[in-house]
């Protein structure tokens, strides 16, 4: 139970219930859908650039405290972000939930998403937490193309 | 009853109050027993050996194939066939009934209650054939109506599918009036039951179904053993769904003729183990009874059925038609999404399922994504009951403050 209550915190639970981010952009340049089929979770993801620079992004959707939470929160740190800090943050963070990361001190940058971290110890949330960042993984990826 | 927990290793060592029964059940230790004794002195490839530990697997096996026929009234044993769950009996149905007999424009009814494995085949099939796919829809009370059914099933159904037992909402469908109004237009049923057979007496000739199956972990065997019923002359003119080992009469290098039932439809070395597994679990079933299950679950249901109404953030996904409601009760606590709540209630103890429970059409049609799905069986008491809803009352507070209202 303690483990819950910390995974549960306000961070998560402020970004879950009313997110600022869930909307639509007037216009995007990229959206990307992301779902777990298992679950039914779905989001969809919208960005703005601005040259190199994630100038503006939202999501729109519907699943679990953790999915929409995480969705919301990845939307925070990457804003205002080039492309390639964005890669290397989401890279980060599937690494800190994977327990890959060995020097704490990396995690700084994920800013508020380090709330995910002890997700970790709950298995079966470990899709919900990283549904958006994968989806933005796919989405940059796409970009490059 | 409530002494029936110790006889359930898991439920003694673990203290969590199970409630995800619908999904698989948990076994008692006189099913283990048998298993495991099976393995020790009984077991060798069935049907093959001239050696006496063949003969003996042989036997055991066949012998489970008679108790499963008695056990659900089968008129022969070479009637039923053993698969590996439910699905692959469905499956098998699907190919070797389906694939042969639909024609264009013929249509096969389903309700849209089936799980995917009552649903996905026949997507297939009806493509594959050009034929057509229906459904009957559930009302208000998430049952099928009379005129649902009349007005769905007609002169150019040729098949109808339909769960005894709905896996989410817990109805328990008229099956035998569906099976009467079916045969009356000209089509065959395929029943579905794999949530019943856990809690009713499945008697396959009163009920008159040309095909039924069921998975044994559902109802207290190992998992991977299922079972297949099927009208005699209607499994005769089907062809083998598997091909291999065990199910052929002559091979030569272009052509091959099959082994009469059961064995055309059993490739391959068979789960003798599980059919041991089942037929403990059938024993014990039986010496339970289903008159005390039944009586033992309603009043545990119930009891939890009143506990949830008392809770007014609780949407309950049941019929209030109490004699037409299983074991199951899907319930959402407005406003937090079912998976929070398995997780919260999976740290204070609780079992239970989240997610569209393999029924992705029927959420769809019901307008949800997902709910929390507690099932019951023989095994739970009024203190599993309490532990769910304290459970539940503290997932919900962990909410409540930041829920908009």
């Amino acid at each position: 139970m303690d483990n819950l209550e910390e995974l549960y915190n306000d961070i998560i639970m402020e970004h879950s219930m009313n997110s600022y981010n869930k909307k639509e952009l007037k216009s995007c340049d990229f959206c990307e859908m992301g779902h777990n089929p298992n679950c039914g979770d779905e989001i969809k993801l919208e960005v703005k650039l601005n040259g190199d620079i994630i100038e503006d992004m939202a999501f729109t959707g519907h699943g679990c405290a953790i999915s929409q939470s995480s969705t919301s929160v990845m939307i925070d740190v990457l804003k205002g972000k080039t492309i390639k800090e964005a890669k290397d943050i989401i890279e980060t963070f599937i690494n800190m939930i994977k327990r890959e990361i060995k020097d704490e001190k990396e995690l700084e940058k994920l800013e508020d998403a380090i709330a995910f971290k002890n997700i970790s110890n709950m298995p079966a949330r470990v899709k919900c937490a990283l549904l958006a960042w994968h989806t933005m993984e796919e989405l940059l990826n796409k970009k490059g193309e | 009853m409530d002494e029936l927990k110790k006889d359930f290793p898991i439920l003694n060592s673990s203290n969590v109050a199970y409630l995800d029964s619908g999904a698989t059940t948990q076994k008692p230790q006189a099913v283990i027993d048998a298993v495991d004794k099976y393995y020790k002195t009984q077991n060798a490839n069935p049907h093959r050996g001239a050696y006496s530990l063949s003969i003996e697997a042989t036997r055991v096996y066949e012998e489970g194939r008679e108790k499963i026929a008695q056990f659900i009234s089968s008129e022969t044993s070479s009637q039923i066939i053993f698969t590996k769950n439910a699905s692959e009996a469905l499956n098998l149905i699907a190919y070797s009934y389906g694939l042969e007999n639909l024609k264009k424009d013929d249509e096969v009814v389903l309700s849209i209650m089936e799980h995917h494995s009552n649903l996905v085949p026949w997507q297939f099939v009806t493509k594959k054939t050009n034929s057509k796919l229906k459904y009957m829809y559930i009302n208000e009370n998430f049952e099928l109506s009379d005129e649902e059914i009349y007005s769905k099933i007609t002169d150019n159904t040729k098949i109808v599918g339909i769960t005894h037992v709905s896996n989410v909402t817990g109805t328990i469908n008229d099956v035998e009036k569906i099976i009467k109004y079916a045969h009356k237009k000209g089509a065959i049923v395929v029943l579905d039951a794999s949530q019943s057979i856990p809690h009713m007496k499945i008697d396959v000739q009163k009920l008159d179904a040309d095909f039924v199956v069921f998975s044994g972990h559902k109802m207290l065997s190992p998992l991977g053993i299922g079972v297949l019923y099927g009208k005699k002359n209607i499994l005769e003119n089907m062809n083998p769904f598997l091909m291999g080992g065990d199910m052929i009469e002559y091979v030569y290098e272009q052509e091959t003729t099959f082994a009469p039932l059961p064995s055309k439809f059993e490739a391959g070395t068979q789960n003798v183990g599980g059919v041991v597994g089942l037929c403990a679990a059938i024993d014990y079933i039986e010496m339970v009874g289903y008159e005390n299950i039944q009586k033992h679950e309603k009043e545990v249901v119930n009891y939890a059925i009143n506990k949830l109404k008392e809770l007014d953030y609780i949407k309950l996904y049941i019929t209030p038609n109490e004699s037409n409601h299983s074991a199951v009760v899907s319930f959402n606590i407005i406003g937090v999404h079912p998976h929070d709540v398995a997780s919260i209630l999976d740290a204070n103890g609780v079992c239970v399922r989240s997610g569209n429970h393999c029924a992705q059409p029927l959420m769809r049609y019901l307008g949800i994504d997902s709910t929390c799905r507690a099932s019951f069986y023989l095994y739970n008491t009024k203190e599993d009951v309490d532990k769910l809803v304290d459970s539940i009352q503290k997932a919900y507070k962990m909410f409540e403050k930041y829920l908009s209202k």
